[in-house]
């Protein structure tokens, strides 16, 4: 059984086009910076918002296919949606939000409310059955609003940024979880997400949008090692060039510098270098690195016990030092300086 | 830093006392002037037991119908688009700012035997809405239902709406998602605009006596009463005001949450 969708939508703004498809037990995650469309792609498969054109199918069966004149409305469609903040309906009790689903969808009352005590044992939050939702934590809340989308079994699971409503410390217990109930779910899950933890912790496949457009999928490991994007290099803290190579020189797109690599071959180019790569030295150095170029610091950012320092000039690059560096080199905004790379760092693939 | 507090504005505060004055001295003279002895007396009369009666009839069967017909209204207004809504909201918010008297000449223009609508009414049902108690009910839901409309327009439109997208997603119904999540959701709101009708539709005077008359029994609701009594029965009127102003007092408590700020 597959949910696809191939959706086109004109929202003023934001021209979406993308096609996608997901296998029952399968995990997408929908990866992307605010505004690139994850959201409305919920909704539109939720049938919360109808499309343009394109096609969307939810096992199999055609949900909105604006040219065949067919559209399923939300209440109608097999789809469980986890909302952002939860939207826990501030009137009902935890148990009554998780009952509404099977009680909207014809169940009698009693029958409606102990398969929603069964949910909420499922979730480990039996105890809060008679709460209201102004009651209880992020993390509970979340569990609710889980349990409230998966007791009405949908074939598509939808989830908009779960956990980003969470402080740093449920956040973790919520997404391991989180990720124990998308194994046992059988339908298929689209999650909606910045976050690339998320993404590597629940997701099998990510698929990475931008603008409206799906600029890369495949499994994390495909993703982070041949990003395709300066905002997947940016998720992952690499630094990404682009260019043309021809043999072992890769002539920069926007920038003068020049990049050598080991492995050389003709075309268009990504290169990309870690971090921790790029030496820096105060004085221009003579050695065995074939990469040397002119900088100036354009600021630091601290990550973890190391320092990135944001250099701009030939080559625009992130390096990583750690801060006995910084204090010993004394670095400062504006220095210039200069950096440099082995051939044998920079990872090099056809754009 | 600390600063030196500054004098508040005398003048100001000075106009605003005689301001509070203007409004409090009316209230303490209709309780100077109240007989209080006879009070319980002067309410049980026959004719002030029947305008209380039929003020309450009144009243509420123009909240019943503010509701009825307010709720769907208050929906289209603030949950559909179409060409014209601004001219339709401006047309029920009229009966707000209106005199009233020129409302009662209007339901007359409408509903009279020789009305547009009432002419009709007679000739094909012989229903006659002048001068009887349904005329009396009619001209008090005119007044009254622009209230009503307002306050739950202006709920339904600060209401979240993605809690009914959530109930549509969780497989409710259009009449479901109004019935469990919109309407509790709006209801504190919805009870307001009904108390603020009602009160709106006891008090009404000007459309009630143009419109349905001043017929003991019929159409002589409260105001009406008093109106009259100031002439006859100074010490009835007085009692059946303080009445209203009690009904009043109770409604400004019920809706302290709304109105009055909590300090």
């Amino acid at each position: 059984m597959t949910t696809a969708a191939s959706l086109r939508l004109d929202l003023g703004t934001l021209h979406l086009d993308i096609d996608l498809t997901v296998e029952a037990g399968e995990v997408v995650a929908l990866l992307g910076p605010n505004g690139a469309g994850k959201t409305t792609v919920l909704r539109a498969l939720a049938g919360l918002q109808p499309i343009d054109a394109g096609r969307l199918t939810i096992d199999d069966q055609v949900v909105d296919d604006p040219a065949a004149g067919r559209f399923v409305p939300a209440e109608q469609r097999p789809v469980g949606v986890v909302f952002q903040d939860y939207l826990l309906f501030p009137h009902l009790t935890v148990l009554e939000n998780v009952a509404f689903g099977p009680r909207s969808r014809g169940i009698p009352r009693a029958e409606a409310r102990s398969q929603a005590q069964r949910w909420l044992d499922r979730v480990g939050i039996a105890d809060l059955a008679g709460q209201r939702p102004g009651k209880i934590s992020g993390g509970q809340a979340q569990r609710t609003a889980l349990a409230r989308a998966l007791a009405t079994e949908p074939r598509l699971l939808l989830l908009d940024e779960p956990l980003a409503a969470l402080d740093a410390g449920t956040r973790a217990s919520v997404r391991r979880d989180l990720r124990r109930h998308l194994i046992e779910y059988d339908g298929a899950t689209v999650l909606v997400t910045h976050d690339a933890l998320d993404a590597l912790a629940l997701a099998d496949r990510i698929v990475i949008l931008e603008a409206g457009s799906v600029t890369q999928t495949g499994t994390l490991a495909e993703v982070t090692t041949r990003p395709r994007s300066s905002y997947v290099a940016d998720l992952i803290g690499m630094n990404l060039l682009r260019g043309r190579s021809t043999g072992t020189v890769i002539d920069l797109d926007d920038h003068p510098g020049q990049l050598i690599t080991a492995e050389g071959f003709d075309g268009p180019v990504l290169a990309l270098i870690h971090p921790n790569a790029v030496s820096l030295h105060r004085i221009e150095p003579e050695g065995s690195a074939r990469n040397r170029w002119h900088e100036r610091i354009t600021g630091f950012d601290l990550l973890g016990d190391r320092v990135r320092v944001r250099l701009d000039g030939e080559v625009p690059l992130v390096a990583e030092v750690t801060p006995a560096a910084v204090a010993e080199m004394a670095l400062a905004e504006g220095d210039t300086l200069w950096a440099t790379v082995k051939a044998t760092e920079v990872t090099a693939y056809p754009s | 830093m600390t600063r030196a507090r500054r004098r508040p504005p005398l003048l100001v505060v000075a106009v605003a006392a005689v301001t509070v004055a203007f409004f409090a001295l009316p209230l303490i003279g209709l309780f100077k002037r109240a007989s209080w002895a006879t009070l319980v007396d002067d309410l049980t009369t026959t004719e002030s037991l029947t305008a209380l009666r039929l003020s309450l009839v009144c009243s509420l069967s123009a909240t019943a119908l503010s509701v009825l017909f307010g709720l769907p209204l208050a929906w289209v207004l603030a949950r559909l688009r179409f060409p014209g809504r601004p001219l339709v909201r401006a047309l029920v918010l009229l009966p707000l700012v209106l005199p009233p008297v020129v409302g009662g000449v209007a339901l007359l223009a409408a509903f009279s035997r020789r009305g547009i609508v009432g002419e009709h009414l007679y000739d094909w049902f012989g229903i006659q809405l002048t001068f009887t108690t349904a005329g009396a009910v009619l001209a008090e839901t005119f007044v009254a239902l622009p209230f009503f409309v307002i306050t739950v327009e202006a709920a339904l439109r600060s209401m979240n709406t993605r809690y009914e997208d959530v109930a549509a997603t969780l497989g409710a119904s259009r009449w479901t998602v109004f019935r469990r999540v919109t309407l509790p959701m709006i209801g504190p709101s919805v009870v307001a605009g009904a108390v603020l009708a009602w009160a709106r539709a006891l008090g009404e005077f000007g459309a009630t006596i143009t419109f349905a008359g001043n017929i003991i029994g019929k159409t002589q609701t409260l105001p009406l009463a008093v109106y009259l009594a100031l002439e006859s029965n100074p010490d009835v009127a007085v009692a059946m005001s303080l009445v209203l102003l009690a009904v009043s007092l109770v409604v400004i408590v019920s809706l302290r949450d709304r109105w009055l700020e909590r300090s």
